[in-house]
């Protein structure tokens, strides 16, 4: 099972320019977050944070007791183990083909035979579809397949944590769904707390459990998925309804004359009421999540601290989803 | 400016600490190590051989005519050695080290570092110090001595032919002289010179590679200011370590 990432107060700024402030949230354990945000918002920095690849001013980040942000440089590398990253652009080996690329971490971390090497690459290459190119060297494939690559090699010490940015940039509209279905499907077999950071909106309505949003250099809000989406923040709808109308604009935020002019002006259609898109289920033929159970547990006891509108959305997902509900549950410290 | 500059000078004293202690840590990338080794060595040993001979025939010209007007021709040979052996050999070394080995080595790491591929190193809980840097930096100080061997050799062998064969010297008198003025500690803080300058190339080339600004055109910048950098420091040791050696050895001469 996953790893509970609690995040305590972390505040990053490079130079003067503030990143973000005060961030606190925790990641349940085996659940699928999403962090959403706009364009330079410090998303991708918030994850490197939360690996110790960059360091914030002040705040922590637990993972299993250690702090990613001020322990020493010893446990930080241990700790790390636990983790796969997908990098937004792959971040392969150049100057090795991808079958190296993939059994990197498992030559450098593990003792196994060759055969065995082999054998769990070939099956990474194979869950992430690229049987075949595993010759190729990482410049002579396209971006998608480089992203899929770096999927494979994240996967490939079967992490705990897994931490994808921006997964479905550069690929095309199909090419995302078989990934936000990759991903889903991993977390039924694996069972690792994820976190994605993107700004794909179908992403964002399918795969997770938990949602959150940077803006303005802070974090808006997190929490279940239902939270956010039935939110009626400025920021948060403007985001989910891609307008233009609202407090983001084109540099990064409006000014209030800006703002103001635009409440004077007749708004064009009112948006529609957002629907709920039912999540994501694993494939035909794997295991259920076992993060449903969990998560259902988990949001019920919570159910009275949030808004209204989710509260109510939260009870019609779970009452049309009745089946999801009579789950056998897994005994001993599923709640947590 | 100031605290920029003292603070560019701690990360790279750092960086050389930090190297020290992953020396020792396992499992050492021996592989890695032995391809860094021969390419360095495959890079300079030519260059190093070619640039040599005449620099070993200029010293030779320079201090023949010196002490022929002085009357003192007997003692050319020595002389002409121990500025080969002490100075010029390990300055060449260091150079071609910096600027063919150090600016491969700096390229490296700095695109390595602009395609993300050190972070997913260090995600990956693998050290970019322990398994790039320290092969690199060993191979340097490595190829720096061997190479320090060969380019006294054959700097000390082209002195002997233009000083024997234009300038009409004595072999018997160079050879004599030789043995009278020079004396093995000359070669230990030789090779000793060379040694320290080869960590210094590596230490610095890694320090720039690891840390480049900005994009592609931040690691050719990279690359420039280690190999100036590397240039600047090189002589600045070699001024000290010269003055120290010839406070605390005894010439064999006096």
């Amino acid at each position: 099972m996953g790893i509970e990432v609690v995040v305590e107060g972390l505040t990053k700024s490079f130079g003067k320019q503030s990143i973000w402030r005060d961030v606190t949230l925790t990641l349940p354990a085996g659940e699928v977050s999403v962090m959403l945000g706009p364009s330079g918002t410090g998303k991708t920095v918030f994850l490197k944070s939360l690996i110790g690849l960059l360091k914030p001013e002040k705040g922590r980040v637990l993972i299993d007791g250690v702090d990613m942000v001020n322990s020493p440089e010893r446990d930080v590398y241990e700790t790390r183990k636990l983790f796969g990253l997908m990098f937004q652009d792959g971040a392969l080996f150049g100057s090795m083909s991808l079958f190296d690329n993939i059994a990197f971490p498992l030559r450098e971390h593990t003792r196994k035979k060759e055969s065995e090497i082999r054998r769990i690459v070939m099956e990474r290459i194979e869950v992430v579809g690229l049987l075949g190119a595993e010759g190729k060297l990482p410049g002579e494939i396209s971006g998608g397949m480089r992203k899929r690559a770096g999927l494979a090699r994240a996967l490939v010490l079967d992490p705990q944590i897994i931490l994808c940015d921006e997964p479905d940039s550069g690929l095309d509209p199909v090419r995302t769904a078989y990934l936000s279905q990759l991903l889903i499907d991993l977390n039924a077999q694996i069972d690792a707390t994820m976190l994605i950071v993107t700004h794909n909106l179908d992403i964002a309505a399918t795969v997770p459990d938990n949602m959150g949003m940077l803006f303005r250099r802070e974090l808006v809000t997190f929490g279940p998925r239902e939270v956010l989406l039935t939110s009626d923040e400025p920021v948060v709808s403007q985001f989910l309804g891609g307008r233009r109308e609202g407090p983001i604009g084109m540099s990064e935020e409006k000014d209030a004359a800006t703002l103001a002019a635009e409440a004077g002006a007749a708004s064009s259609a009112p948006a529609a009421p957002r629907v709920i898109v039912p999540q994501l289920e694993p494939s035909p033929g794997l295991p259920p999540r076992r993060a449903v159970a969990r998560r259902r547990n988990r949001v019920m006891s919570m159910i009275d601290t949030l808004p209204p509108a989710a509260r109510s959305a939260i009870r019609d997902t779970y009452a049309k989803n009745s089946e999801a509900a009579t789950l056998p549950m897994p005994t001993a410290g599923s709640g947590a | 400016m100031i605290t920029g500059a003292l603070r560019q000078t701690g990360r790279l004293f750092a960086l050389a600490a930090e190297v020290a202690r992953a020396v020792f840590r396992r499992p050492f990338q021996f592989r890695e190590f032995v391809e860094q080794f021969w390419f360095v060595a495959s890079v300079t040993i030519l260059p190093a051989a070619l640039v040599s001979i005449p620099f070993g025939a200029v010293i030779a010209l320079q201090v023949g005519s010196l002490t022929e007007q002085l009357g003192a021709q007997s003692f050319t040979g020595g002389a002409s050695v121990l500025a080969v052996v002490q100075q010029a050999s390990p300055l060449i070394v260091a150079l071609l080290i910096a600027g063919a080995g150090g600016s491969a080595i700096c390229a490296d790491l700095g695109s390595r570092k602009i395609r993300e591929e050190l972070d997913a190193m260090e995600v990956m809980g693998v050290s970019p110090v322990q398994r790039l840097v320290v092969p690199r930096v060993l191979a340097a100080m490595g190829v720096a001595v061997l190479l320090n061997g060969l380019v006294s050799v054959v700097g000390i062998l082209g002195g002997y032919f233009f000083n024997v064969i234009m300038q009409g010297g004595t072999p018997g008198a160079y050879l004599a002289s030789f043995s009278a003025l020079a004396q093995l500690p000359d070669l230990y803080i030789s090779e000793l010179k060379a040694l320290v300058f080869g960590f210094i190339a590596g230490i610095v080339a890694a320090y720039r590679g690891l840390n480049p600004r900005g994009g592609p055109k931040g690691v050719g910048d990279a690359v420039n200011q280690s190999v100036v950098i590397t240039f600047l420091l090189l002589f600045f040791v070699n001024m000290v370590m010269t003055a120290v050696y010839l406070q605390i050895v005894p010439p064999k001469g006096g």
